[in-house]
């Protein structure tokens, strides 16, 4: 069989496609990759279909060994990965035979390393998606967390393109982050004072992180009313409880919930915060939702205009 | 009647500060138009109590057009006629055995237990949101005679099927989950079935009334104590 066997999973390695959209009515969320910028790369890296089922590996220590010749790419986090005890470098295509073992360390600069296989893993859909919700038990295996000796099953690869991301273009973790918002939802229930603490405040992580939300400490915000009548949450939501620490919502969140929200963190940013560690600063930065608009279609056509280079 | 941006490519209509059946008939209909007329630029929708959030495909259409597509399906709205969302009867099994909360709930009320049984089953509910989990429906609104505040430390186990009550607000757990609703009994049938077409057997909108079975019953149905 044409596989990968899981030999160790790591703290959280997940299977994931782009996500599960349109099921929302249902109480499904959306799953998916938490930083879709390294996750798009690793399967443009091995020239797959944009929405190929690939790894989310947090934190570290996943190892696999190839039952087939093929080929991968790893982005995102650099968790030092190894084959066959030789370290190797991440953002490009790799040649694998059957036999190798992979093995990833621990990241040292970001959160989230990802991995994808040429053709994609050939994981059955559920609700048209394969990411994995382990708290909707959906996607994946079973709606698991990979487990050891799980099989990943995968096609037989002879001949694929070897491509590399451009030096430049390789993302710095280790840099603070400015988490650009979009005021809305109940913004006008933050009065002047709490709206200018909360982007001029410096922020930091909390050790409260996980696929629903991040949670940040540092200067509280209140907002004029408790709670609200429980409302759709989109994905990036910046939710503030009696507490007063923002709490960002991220992919697997719930589909409602009745905490007053400020407004939202684009896309291109809770990818960002994805890859930060507890402890590591963070700040709001206010745009317009014209602003957002440009800065997203601009990103889409900057990242498919970024020529990968070819090996050989 | 309020709209607000919700995120970058997100809308949410505000229809009224407080929940109705009307209100909720008005986010149903809303919902409907909306599906048609946005197509494919629509990515999802999210359905509550009284809104209705509206998430659409920002690289392929823009808030102008949206928002105009709203402003057409409110128009619409006006002149519709209400729709009654479908009946779904849904059996329950009341009892001390399969309701661990329910002698209390039923001292607190100071009613007898066949008392609570008959005002739950009496009443009508209707679908007013669904999220938390899977499947995990909102029903309203509970007769204020049965109405009863969350436990003050909730269960790290409520079994799939559980029929409790929280507040105004009833449901049946879709699934084995934490919980701290009140639990008065157990419905056989499963609320959320990944391989049954569809896998709700309600939506929001619909309206759900509960038909007591006894124990026999509640067995033969597939339930499970």
């Amino acid at each position: 069989m044409n596989a990968f066997t899981v030999k160790q999973p790591g703290l959280l390695t997940l299977i994931q496609d782009r996500g599960r959209y349109g099921q929302h009515r249902l109480g499904l969320t959306n799953g998916g990759p938490l930083d879709t910028s390294a996750f798009d790369w690793a399967n443009r890296l091995c020239s797959n279909d944009i929405n190929a089922t690939a790894l989310e590996i947090s934190i570290g220590g996943l190892v696999l060994e190839a039952q087939s010749d093929t080929f991968i790419a790893i982005t995102g986090a650099d968790m030092g990965v190894k084959i066959n005890h030789q370290v190797v470098a991440m953002w490009c295509t790799l040649k694998i035979t059957a036999g190798d073992t992979i093995s990833f360390g621990f990241a040292t600069a970001g959160a989230r390393a990802y991995l994808a296989v040429a053709d994609g893993f050939q994981i059955a859909a559920s609700f048209t998606s394969t990411a994995t919700v382990c708290r909707e038990a959906i996607g994946g295996i079973d709606g698991n967390k990979l487990k050891a000796d799980d099989s990943l099953p995968c096609a037989s690869i002879a001949k694929r393109m070897l491509l590399s991301l451009p030096e430049p273009e390789i993302p710095d973790y280790s840099q603070p982050v400015s988490l650009r918002v979009i005021l809305g939802y109940q913004q006008a229930s933050f009065d002047q004072v709490q709206q200018r603490l909360f982007f001029t405040s410096q922020y930091q992580l909390s050790d409260k992180i996980d696929r629903m939300g991040f949670r940040l400490q540092g200067q509280a915000i209140h907002s004029a009313i408790e709670g609200i009548l429980s409302e759709g949450i989109c994905h990036g939501a910046i939710q503030i409880p009696g507490d007063g620490q923002p709490i960002v919502l991220m992919n697997d969140r719930q589909t409602i919930g009745g905490y007053p929200k400020i407004g939202s963190v684009i896309a291109l940013d809770t990818a960002r915060l994805s890859q930060l560690m507890p402890g590591q600063e963070i700040s709001f930065e206010q745009i317009s939702l014209e602003h957002a608009h440009n800065i997203n279609h601009l990103a889409k056509v900057r990242q498919q205009s970024i020529a990968l280079i070819e090996h050989r | 009647m309020r709209i607000e941006i919700a995120g970058e490519n997100s809308v949410i209509i505000y229809f009224a500060e407080q929940t109705s059946a009307a209100v909720s008939a008005s986010v149903q209909q809303t919902m409907h138009t909306l599906e048609n007329l946005l197509g494919k630029h629509l990515i999802d929708m999210v359905p509550s109590y009284a809104s209705l959030l509206v998430i659409y495909d920002a690289f392929n259409t823009d808030q102008y057009f949206v928002r105009s597509c709203i402003a057409q399906a409110l128009t619409q709205l006006a002149s519709a006629e209400s729709q009654p969302g479908n009946l779904i009867e849904l059996p329950a099994y009341y009892s001390t055995e399969s309701g661990p909360d329910l002698a209390q709930l039923a001292n607190n009320a100071k009613l007898s237990v066949d008392e609570v049984i008959a005002i739950h089953s009496a009443q009508e509910y209707r679908v007013y949101a669904i999220g938390f989990a899977p499947g995990f429906a909102y029903l309203g609104e509970v007769d204020p005679r049965i109405a009863a505040p969350r436990l003050s430390t909730p269960r790290l186990k409520v079994p799939r099927g559980a029929v409790a009550i929280a507040d105004r607000q009833t449901a049946v757990y879709p699934a084995q989950s934490p919980g701290g609703w009140n639990l008065i009994g157990l419905c056989p049938t499963r609320m959320f079935n990944p391989s049954n077409k569809p896998s709700m057997p309600v939506q929001v909108g619909d309206r759900v009334k509960f038909a007591p079975i006894d124990r026999a019953q509640f067995l033969a149905l597939g339930g499970e104590l």
